[in-house]
């Protein structure tokens, strides 16, 4: 037990390194920005007292490290900054919008897993047409970009027939239902493709358990064939498969920040590129931050997850 | 006097798509194995011993053809279905392998790996398949069975890795166990003591063994009767002390020759070619014979 | 073809090879060939100026002139979609072999010597593997601002610890051959070991993941060229295409399928490439 209790403590610490250096990446990214970026975001009708007075007020006038020391201060209180534009806080911008991302993300990891992990552990174990059948959906599924996927969904579905939005968003606690149907389109657009990768990696997994020595033994036992698949190879190929989603939701984060924008989400994917596209520094700085920030959170759990479905991997070895 | 397990005339041969149909695997096999005994059969590699210990099990891939008559407890298993195939696997019959570590799923409790050859044929509960286990565990020698149970195999020792997977194979008290080179991955110091506890386990349970070997000193050391197979076929049967005392067949007699525990020191050993076959032997040995006899 | 192997001069090490090429290069190459010489070609093949505006021919469905109609601005779709490609191509191709120019030798290094010099060139090219594939690259930009360029250097970055580290996994496997330690044993300096033994035998896998890589990498330029941050307009772009697309769905869905269909078929072209690469150079999944 204290070994497994070792692992969890160095993998933890281990995020800490890894969101500090991620925390300095995104501070220097107003830092960085080539020429003046406060002259940028206040645009070409800014005297030089505007100019000095954000500079100030964003702290970019200080050292180096006091305005490293002073950011990450304020972040750990709670205080994100404004929204230049809006002038709203964005630690409450953040507030609503996180749970947009959330949604649309988890939705589509949960369908993509609920389709994928079925369908390939049939692919590994079935008869040839299955076989044939899952690999053109995973070529599809991977070849297809996205938002194309999302556009021509669109067409279908709200264009041609015309029973879903094409765009929009309405809170859950406000309105369920219309919550749920102007996400259909979005988590499907996202699903597909990852449920492709899924099935992919599920195949590959759980094929390549079957072909181990163990699985004569359980045979030798008397074991029944489900049993095996399910309670055995599964299990086996279970740290490969986890781990493939870790890595994937780093990738439906990436497609969100598309999507969102797409099918006007109001999500902090949305958020970053209108951000971009407004020169508002400190919004983009921040949500570039709770995005990083939510994946390395994702790693950690899916490591930790891995470790306890694999006890050799906590021991240092693996499979 | 029951014969457990029945070899007719057990023929196998592997089909490769296309080609044209290479030798048979297992050739024309007959012999009998009576309840409590142990049986070696001894060969070298490729003499057909393994595919025969997976014929008596139905553990063949689909490309093999299966011919004669295997019957355990009197049971015809050549042709069986799948299903009725897997109830008596693990219940009548069971079967150990060579390398327990590959044998072992590498993550599950080990005492959950031997209660689930239990519940797989028993409708018992968790609980009391668990002890069973457990008692197992400490039947086939590993110390402070309750408190490793749920250790995973990595947690222990190859020896003790075979010992469970003799607990499981042993679980449900099958009539038949065969078991196929179990302590060639061993270290030697090991081996015997494995041995020991087939041995043991099989006076206690009235199990009878049938043991795949390469090794003449297996063979000495537990086995009741031998038979000796080359090329698929089985040259000849006896019991342990008949065969070393008085080898029949000019084969077997190369094996002892070959055998580095019986050379003297020093000795070259020698070396029974592949492209030998076991009628060019004999022709040897008469003609060894036959100059002999024309010397005086 | 019979199934017997037929290795040719070189035997690449990491996974020899097995069998002549499969049915998958060869539908892979011929596509992307196919694309690339139409893309080298633009001027010569574009039946129009992909950037010349004629109001009377606005949404145009395609027909004989315009074999895949005309866009919002009455631009020749089919013109523009050999422009965009180009432009896609260059980013996504020149972007991979950029990142491979810097990975192969740094996963060389890290497989080779091993203990400090892999720990931290590991270490530091995983911290790039914290952010998410296009969220590098959207900071990437929001730093640098758009462009192809950009777009390009960015992909190199967010490429390059997957390919040092699938060439460093590689050189680990070929380095801890025989002839290596005997090449050493013979006074062969540690840079000649690498170059005349290592090198040539890690290489094949490297060069498979390269090829999978240049798909997303695509997708990727596609999906910020589609948010405005990639290309530029005026100059044309696949994902460009695909956002201007959207506007006129209804009315004139030519605009928005056939970019999109132009996608993948360029990404399937690098995805089949790929694995009959993999055939060939990692049979054993080293670059999984």
């Amino acid at each position: 037990m204290s070994r497994q209790l070792g692992f969890i403590l160095r993998r933890l610490l281990l995020t800490i390194p890894m969101l500090f250096v991620m925390s300095v990446v995104v501070f220097l990214i107003i830092r960085l920005v080539p020429g003046d970026p406060v002259r940028t975001m206040l645009g070409f009708r800014a005297t030089d007292a505007n100019v000095a007075e954000l500079r100030h007020r964003l702290g970019l006038d200080q050292s180096l490290l006091d305005q490293y020391l002073g950011w990450a201060g304020a972040l750990l209180r709670g205080d994100l900054g404004k929204d230049i534009v809006s002038h709203a806080p964005l630690a409450q911008l953040l507030a609503q919008r996180l749970p947009v991302t959330f949604e649309l993300t988890g939705l589509s990891m949960l369908l993509a897993v609920l389709v994928g992990v079925p369908l390939g552990v049939r692919a590994a174990t079935g008869g040839r047409w299955v076989k044939r059948l899952t690999e053109a959906f995973v070529i599809f599924g991977i070849s297809v970009p996205d938002f194309w996927l999302g556009i021509m969904l669109v067409l279908i579905f709200a264009g041609t027939l015309v029973i879903l939005p094409p765009s929009g968003y309405v809170p859950f606690a406000t309105d369920p239902v219309g919550n749920l149907r102007y996400m259909v389109l979005p988590v499907l657009t996202l699903a597909t493709g990852e449920a492709a990768y899924i099935l992919r990696t599920t195949r590959g997994a759980v094929g390549s358990v079957m072909n181990r020595p163990f699985i004569t033994f359980l045979r030798a036992k008397g074991i029944g064939t489900r049993r095996i698949i399910f309670g055995h190879a599964l299990r086996n190929a279970g740290p490969s498969i986890v781990t493939v989603i870790g890595i994937q939701v780093g990738v439906l984060l990436g497609g969100a920040i598309i999507i969102e924008t797409m099918f006007a989400l109001p999500g902090v994917g949305r958020l970053v590129v209108t951000g971009i596209n407004q020169r508002n520094y400190p919004t983009v700085q921040v949500g570039i931050l709770a995005i990083a920030t939510i994946f390395i959170v994702v790693s950690l759990i899916t490591d930790l997850i891995v470790a306890w479905l694999d006890p050799r991997v906590a021991d240092g070895g693996g499979t | 006097m029951s014969a457990i397990l029945s070899l007719d005339n057990v023929g196998v041969r592997f089909n490769a798509a296309g080609a044209a149909p290479p030798a048979p695997a297992v050739d024309g096999v007959s012999l009998q194995l009576h309840r409590g005994e142990i049986f070696g059969i001894v060969g070298e590699s490729g003499s057909g011993k393994s595919t025969l210990a997976n014929a008596v099990m139905g553990l063949l891939p689909a490309n093999a053809a299966v011919s004669g008559s295997i019957r355990i407890n009197d049971r015809e298993v050549v042709g069986l279905d799948d299903e009725a195939l897997r109830s008596m696997r693990g219940d009548e019959v069971s079967m150990i392998f060579q390398d327990p570590t590959a044998s072992l799923d590498p993550t599950w409790p080990v005492g959950d790996q031997i209660a689930e050859t239990i519940r797989a044929h028993y409708p018992v509960t968790a609980r009391e398949a668990k002890a069973r286990a457990i008692a197992l565990m400490g039947e086939v020698g590993i110390a402070d069975a309750a408190a490793r149970y749920s250790d995973v195999p990595h947690r222990f020792s190859g020896g003790q890795r075979q010992r469970i997977v003799i607990a499981a194979a042993l679980a449900n008290n099958p009539q038949l166990l065969v078991a196929d080179e179990p302590t060639t991955a061993l270290d030697v110091t090991i081996q015997a003591q494995v041995l020991q506890l087939i041995d043991k386990l099989r006076r206690d349970h009235g199990t009878t063994v049938l043991l795949i070997t390469h090794d003449l000193g297996v063979v000495s050391m537990i086995c009741d009767r031998v038979g000796v197979m080359y090329g698929g076929k089985l040259l000849e049967t006896a019991t342990t002390e008949a065969l070393f005392a008085n080898p029949a067949h000019p084969y077997t007699r190369a094996l002892f020759a070959a055998n580095p525990a019986g050379a003297p020191r020093g000795a070259r050993l020698p070396v029974i070619p592949a492209e030998w076959s076991v009628e060019s032997l004999r022709d040897a040995e008469l003609l060894r014979a036959a100059i002999g006899a024309a010397n005086g | 073809m019979t199934s017997t192997a037929n290795p040719p001069a070189k035997s690449l090490e990491v996974g020899a090879p097995r069998r002549a090429p499969s049915r998958f290069i060869l539908l892979g190459s011929l596509i992307l060939a196919f694309l690339a010489l139409v893309a080298i070609a633009a001027p010569l093949i574009a039946p129009h100026d992909p950037e010349s505006v004629d109001v009377h021919r606005v949404l145009g469905a395609p027909d004989l002139q315009h074999p895949f109609g005309s866009d919002v601005l009455g631009r020749d779709v089919a013109s523009r979609i050999i422009y965009g490609l180009r432009a896609s191509l260059l980013v996504s191709v020149s972007a991979v072999l950029a990142s491979l120019i810097l990975a192969v030798p740094l996963g060389l290094l890290a497989g080779y010597f091993g203990r400090w010099v892999d720990s931290t060139i590991s270490r530091t090219l995983d911290l790039i593997l914290v952010f998410p594939a296009m969220l590098l690259a959207v900071t990437f930009i929001a730093i640098l601002g758009p462009g192809s360029v950009i777009a390009a250097l960015a992909i190199a970055v967010i490429y390059l610890p997957i390919l040092a580290r699938v060439m460093r996994t590689s050189t680990l496997i070929v380095a801890r051959n025989d002839y290596v330690a005997g090449s050493r044993a013979r006074g062969a300096s540690h840079l000649r070991v690498l170059v005349t033994h290592v090198a040539p035998n890690a290489f094949g896998p490297v060069i498979v993941q390269a090829s999978v890589l240049s798909a997303f990498a695509l997708q990727l330029e596609a999906g910020l060229s589609f948010l405005g941050l990639g290309t530029q307009p005026p100059t044309p772009s696949l994902g460009g295409m695909l956002a201007d697309g959207r506007e006129v769905l209804i009315q004139a869905p030519w605009v928005e399928i056939f970019p999109g269909l132009v996608i993948v078929i360029a990404v399937l072209g690098f995805t089949f490439l790929g694995e009959g690469l993999r055939r060939i150079f990692d049979p054993r999944g080293v670059g999984e």
